[in-house]
């Protein structure tokens, strides 16, 4: 286990050093004091844990393209933007995050085991983030791919503008955003949850009980009889 | 007098036409395109940039040499067009042959081959290309020696590895054409490569947003630029492109947050489709843009360490001079580029070099070779803006490589003829005191003075 504490070390020496290591070598971040850009285009597959806040885009610009990549956690609290267009990999967050959690993400996981706060999973574009609490407004602003699961309330707007992104959501939805429904669930759509309950063990949540968001698809060709919608 | 007679009461009844004065308010243009929306419902999207007339770099003059200076010889004394690119934080800096640079243009909006022409062209010269959205295509990276990555709000497909493999960042806040305003692919062009490196269905109107998702402001732009940097190991350079708005205040801001260089986009700036009433009606002139840009630059100390691109309707050498003139370090063209590979062009030649005239396309379209901008459409009927595998083939990309790559030589000989009758050895060696102005509005704009006297309106010896 290597440790690199922030205290002694640059935001930029810790990147680097991180991308010195061999595929399976773990590591401790200390001390991170809510710094920002930490763990920043790592693409090995690394395990490292940041013991302490986080501050933005921790995890950013992570993974490869074939969806390996670190196995991230932060035991602390994220700033803005965690994960931010990951693509491979997971991150797992103890606290909560800030706004655009998982923003324009394209594959690997992210977990909050807290909650998320505004526009969570804006413009994701084929990962799955996982929230444990509760979602701010406009959560799944605009994503285009991929599984936003929340286990606690979400805040409104929720899903406004989506694109072939699907929401699950356990608690309440305060409102839904512009082209945004609720879709029936089916078997595939337990079965989905039931695996993300036991890839995350976020298992408060109840894989039939949960609501579904998907798009309308009524946005996917501009008209101006839909400028009264958004 | 009966019924029929046209002579009825006290207003005459004419059975011809009389010609009335020219409605100014009102004319057939306005008038049509208020029909159009009433009939349709909706707004003109267009591609391209402004159409009408505001003041631009044809309203400057140069200075050159005669008793008080003394030029350079034509086509003998050197004139270095050499230009350093975005040193200021140990990044690699881009050394390019020559001021001019080719914008940021999306595969989606533009074709493969069309993307792949214009990094063969830019190569050729020694200059740089610039990705768009959509992502980085192969084709452009194997092209392409220098390439600019951009990092756009959409993010559509914006790929970590794609960044590791860029000579350069470009952070897109804005652009000329519509700043704050986005973008629109319309679901013509959504082929199924378009589409799938954009995560999205194919045919569907593709929104691009107008904000990026993960960072709002100045203050966390300086987080984003530094975890770009984080992410390439410092070791490429960072741009800021705006459209020009704000100016001084976000050239400012853009390298408070830690820019290498700043672009800025004026008004005429192109783009493949947007709200025609974006493209006439939000930011200001390139005129204008150019000379608050380099004195925000100045006035922060920095016009020796940040380098200034300047873009939006550069046309000639003569406009490139101008702007390098006024502050700018390099220009970056993206209208012009497309019509030296063929944009506009009556015909398209075969591989063989035979030309096929295109003019019964433009016409399907509703226009005309040389006032075409419906490159939104994906109609394109030579070849560049289009997703359509049949139009795509009517680009041989050599041929348009090389016609790009001629058009840049040739107006970079414009602009060392320029520079080398002012007396500049070196094109960055241009300066205001090189200009005068033709008109008021110019003169003010670009702060040189009105042709014939030392008046620069609002500033200096303003009566």
């Amino acid at each position: 286990m290597v440790t690199l504490n922030c205290d002694a070390l640059s935001v930029r020496d810790v990147n680097q050093t991180l991308r010195l290591l061999p595929s399976g070598a773990s590591c401790l971040v200390t001390n991170p004091m809510g710094r920002h850009n930490l763990v920043v285009g790592l693409t090995e597959e690394l395990d490292v844990t940041v013991a302490g806040n986080a501050g933005y885009f921790v995890g950013g610009l992570g993974g490869r393209g074939d969806g390996t990549g670190p196995t991230i956690t932060v035991d602390g609290f994220v700033g803005w933007s965690v994960g931010e267009n990951l693509m491979g990999g997971a991150i797992r967050v103890c606290g909560s995050a800030s706004q655009s959690a998982g923003s324009s993400a394209r594959g690997g996981m992210i977990m909050v085991e807290g909650s998320a706060s505004l526009r969570a999973g804006i413009s994701l574009k084929g990962a799955t983030l996982a929230v444990a609490g509760d979602v701010g407004p406009m959560t799944g602003f605009m994503a285009q791919s991929g599984t936003i699961l929340v286990g606690g309330n979400a805040g409104h707007g929720l899903g406004d503008s989506l694109y072939e992104a699907v929401i699950y959501v356990a608690g309440t939805i305060s409102t839904l955003g512009a082209d945004a429904i609720v879709e029936e669930l089916v078997d595939d759509d337990v079965l989905a949850v039931k695996r993300l309950v036991e890839a995350t063990g976020f298992d408060h949540i109840d894989p039939a009980q949960v609501t579904k968001v998907v798009s309308a698809r009524g946005l996917y060709h501009f008209s101006a009889e839909h400028s009264g919608s958004y | 007098m009966t019924a029929d007679d046209p002579q009825v009461g006290a207003f005459p009844m004419l059975d011809h036409p009389v010609p009335q004065p020219a409605n100014a308010s009102f004319p057939p243009s306005t008038i049509e395109r208020i029909h159009d929306m009433a009939e349709s419902g909706i707004y003109p999207i267009r591609g391209l940039g402004a159409r009408r007339l505001v003041p631009n770099f044809d309203d400057l003059v140069f200075l050159t040499a005669s008793v008080s200076r003394y030029p350079l010889e034509g086509y003998r004394e050197r004139c270095e067009t050499r230009t350093v690119l975005g040193g200021r934080h140990g990044a690699q800096p881009l050394e390019l042959e020559i001021p001019i640079t080719i914008a940021g243009m999306s595969f989606g909006a533009l074709s493969a081959a069309a993307k792949f022409a214009l990094g063969r062209a830019a190569t050729s010269v020694g200059t740089s290309t610039t990705t768009g959205d959509g992502g980085m295509t192969a084709e452009e990276r194997k092209a392409s020696s220098l390439l600019v990555y951009q990092v756009l709000p959409s993010r559509y497909g914006f790929d970590p590895a794609d960044l590791r493999q860029a000579d350069a960042v470009e952070i897109v806040v804005g652009q000329g054409a519509k700043p704050g305003g986005g973008g629109m692919l319309l679901g013509q062009k959504v082929s199924d490569r378009v589409a799938h490196m954009r995560t999205l269905p194919p045919g569907i109107d593709q929104r691009s947003a107008s904000r990026h998702p993960d960072w709002v402001g100045p203050d966390d732009l300086r987080i984003k630029i530094e975890e770009l940097r984080e992410a390439t190991e410092w070791r490429v350079p960072i741009y800021v492109k705006v459209g020009a708005t704000r100016v001084e205040y976000d050239v400012k801001l853009a390298v408070a947050a830690g820019a290498d260089v700043v672009v800025v986009d004026g008004m005429q700036g192109g783009t493949a489709a947007t709200q025609d009433v974006f493209i006439e009606h939000a930011g200001i002139p390139t005129l204008p843009a150019v000379r608050l840009a380099s004195q925000a630059l100045a006035d922060i100390g920095k016009a020796d360490e940040v380098q200034l691109i300047i873009s939006g309707g550069i046309r000639s050498g003569a406009d490139v001079a101008k702007a390098l003139a006024l502050g700018a370090d390099a220009v970056s063209i993206g209208v012009a580029a497309l019509m030296a590979l063929g944009c506009n062009r009556s015909s398209y030649p075969t591989d063989d070099g035979h030309l096929v005239d295109a003019t019964d396309d433009y016409r399907a379209l509703g226009t005309l070779p040389g006032q075409c901008v419906h490159c939104h459409t994906g109609q394109c009927p030579v070849g560049i803006t289009t997703q359509d595998p049949t139009l795509e083939s009517r680009l041989v990309p050599d041929m348009g490589a090389r016609r790009v790559a001629n058009y840049l030589r040739a107006i970079t000989m414009e602009v060392t003829a320029l520079a080398r009758a002012c007396g500049k050895s070196d094109v960055h060696h241009l300066e205001p005191e090189d200009l005068a102005a033709l008109t008021i509005e110019a003169a003010a704009m670009a702060q040189v003075p009105l042709a014939g006297t030392d008046w620069i309106p609002g500033f200096r010896s303003d009566p």
